[in-house]
């Protein structure tokens, strides 16, 4: 869910900005790093991946769904700085060509989403992979810890925001319990989803997974004898 | 471009009041008439921002402040003023940005941001995404064909797993297809840049400038008016 125009006032809208530019020109170098000059195909075809995964729904119950918010899976799969510039990329097209997301506030929607988001799922999933066992099976667990934090706590910095800039005089205390207890529950489920979407990818190219760097060893084609078709 | 200045002039409009929103609407109703679109279309494009809807007509009873009654009901009036702005506001907003996409090809949006000066590397991945948008939904859209056919109907949480495991399949096509068209652009003599990226295209003229500059003129004539009556 991307915050629309007018919801912020405009000093707080040009503030997050001001930090959203600056965290995607480091993020335009950090990438570089990342990817080097395979950047742009590789990134744009992340950004237009992780626009498709935000279309399918998972069903949750009696009709409802919700989708992907993806900002720590893609972390773990394509790197930060990497993911920080596919999400942006990605909120850029929704907001413009989409109308997905207000203009004045993309600022906000990038701080939150491709910095918050990217960052703090990033930053947790390295920690958890610290203190568990070094062993492949453990990044998809670390990966669900890194997507259940990431997702309560964009939506508490959001509800930090209102209470600076917010149009509307709501106590910042239902807004912060109203947004993190919803997203809480929205985390389990961002949860579950990255740790099965990080096995699936293991399973098949787990050289692929960022994330996975350094545990993962490189798949030899192999023949094997004697397997029913 | 004019999008922008446009969108921040309606922020801008005091809350409040409610006819300069009308009169944005007009400014907005000219354009579509002139770009000859269909308003139906827009209207269901106006559908994105149905969550909203539901947090605004939920404002009144959360905000704090002085209350009125309403059909009998206690609510606060600064909740309901700032549900109608919030209402206005973003539907106006959203009607713009339809308006953009609907009369700008992608292509053309992108050459836009980059004589904007957006970094390279973005506006490159910007263009990739774009190109390729297309190609990674048909290849979704033909997954869930595939899923449908063999029976899977996507009901409750119990369907995550398989859902999961078409997330992650799409993700290595997704990047193994990066891989293939980063090959043949090296085959193609790529070193780093794009020859697109190089040759910027012509800059806007003035009479472009002006014609760009309109909407937004208008828009801010309105708010420049309801702050002075206000």
């Amino acid at each position: 869910m991307h915050v629309p125009d007018g919801f912020l006032n405009l000093p707080t809208s040009a503030a997050t900005a001001v930090v959203a530019a600056a965290g995607v020109g480091l993020a335009v170098r950090g990438a570089r790093r990342e990817l080097d000059e395979r950047t742009a195909p590789l990134a744009g075809l992340t950004a237009a991946f992780i626009f498709a995964a935000q279309m399918l729904n998972f069903p949750v119950a009696a009709g409802t769904s919700g989708h992907l918010l993806g900002g720590a899976l893609a972390a773990i799969l394509v790197g930060p700085w990497t993911a920080t510039l596919c999400v942006t990329v990605v909120l850029i097209v929704q907001a413009f060509l989409f109308a997905d997301g207000g203009i004045t506030a993309l600022g906000t929607n990038i701080t939150l989403m491709a910095l918050v988001g990217v960052w703090v799922g990033w930053a947790v999933f390295r920690l958890a992979m610290k203190v568990l066992p070094k062993k492949l099976a453990t990044v998809p667990i670390a990966g669900a810890v890194g997507g259940f934090v990431s997702v309560p706590v964009a939506a508490l910095t959001f509800a930090g925001l209102f209470a600076f800039g917010g149009t509307v005089p709501i106590p910042a205390g239902t807004v912060a319990l109203a947004m993190g207890g919803i997203h809480i529950l929205i985390g389990i489920g961002e949860a579950f989803i990255t740790a099965a979407v990080l096995a699936a990818v293991l399973a098949v190219r787990p050289d692929l997974v960022y994330g996975a760097r350094g545990i993962a060893k490189p798949v030899d084609l192999t023949i094997k004898e004697g397997v029913p078709a | 471009m004019a999008l922008v200045g446009f969108v921040c002039c309606v922020v801008a409009t005091p809350a409040h009041l409610l006819w300069p929103y009308l009169g944005q609407v007009a400014v907005l109703a000219v354009v579509v008439a002139i770009a000859g679109l269909s308003p139906l279309r827009l209207m269901r494009g106006l559908a994105i921002e149905l969550p909203f809807v539901a947090f605004a007509l939920a404002m009144p009873f959360l905000a704090t402040g002085p209350t009125t009654s309403v059909a009998g009901v206690a609510v606060s009036i600064a909740g309901l003023w700032g549900a109608a702005t919030l209402l206005a506001k973003s539907t106006v907003s959203v009607f713009a940005a339809l308006i953009l996409a609907s009369t700008t090809r992608p292509h053309e949006f992108v050459a836009g941001l980059q004589r904007l000066h957006l970094p390279g590397t973005l506006t490159e991945i910007l263009g990739f995404m774009v190109r390729y948008l297309d190609v990674i939904r048909g290849q979704w859209r033909q997954m869930t064909i595939a899923r449908a056919s063999r029976g899977f109907r996507a009901r409750d949480p119990r369907s995550w797993r398989s859902l999961s495991g078409a997330v992650g399949s799409g993700f290595i096509r997704a990047y193994e297809r990066g891989e293939r068209v980063h090959l043949a652009m090296l085959s193609r003599g790529y070193a780093g840049a794009l020859p697109e990226a190089v040759q910027t295209a012509p800059p806007a003229t003035a009479r472009q400038w002006l014609a760009a500059a309109v909407v937004p003129t208008a828009a801010l004539g309105i708010t420049v008016v309801a702050w002075w009556s206000a």
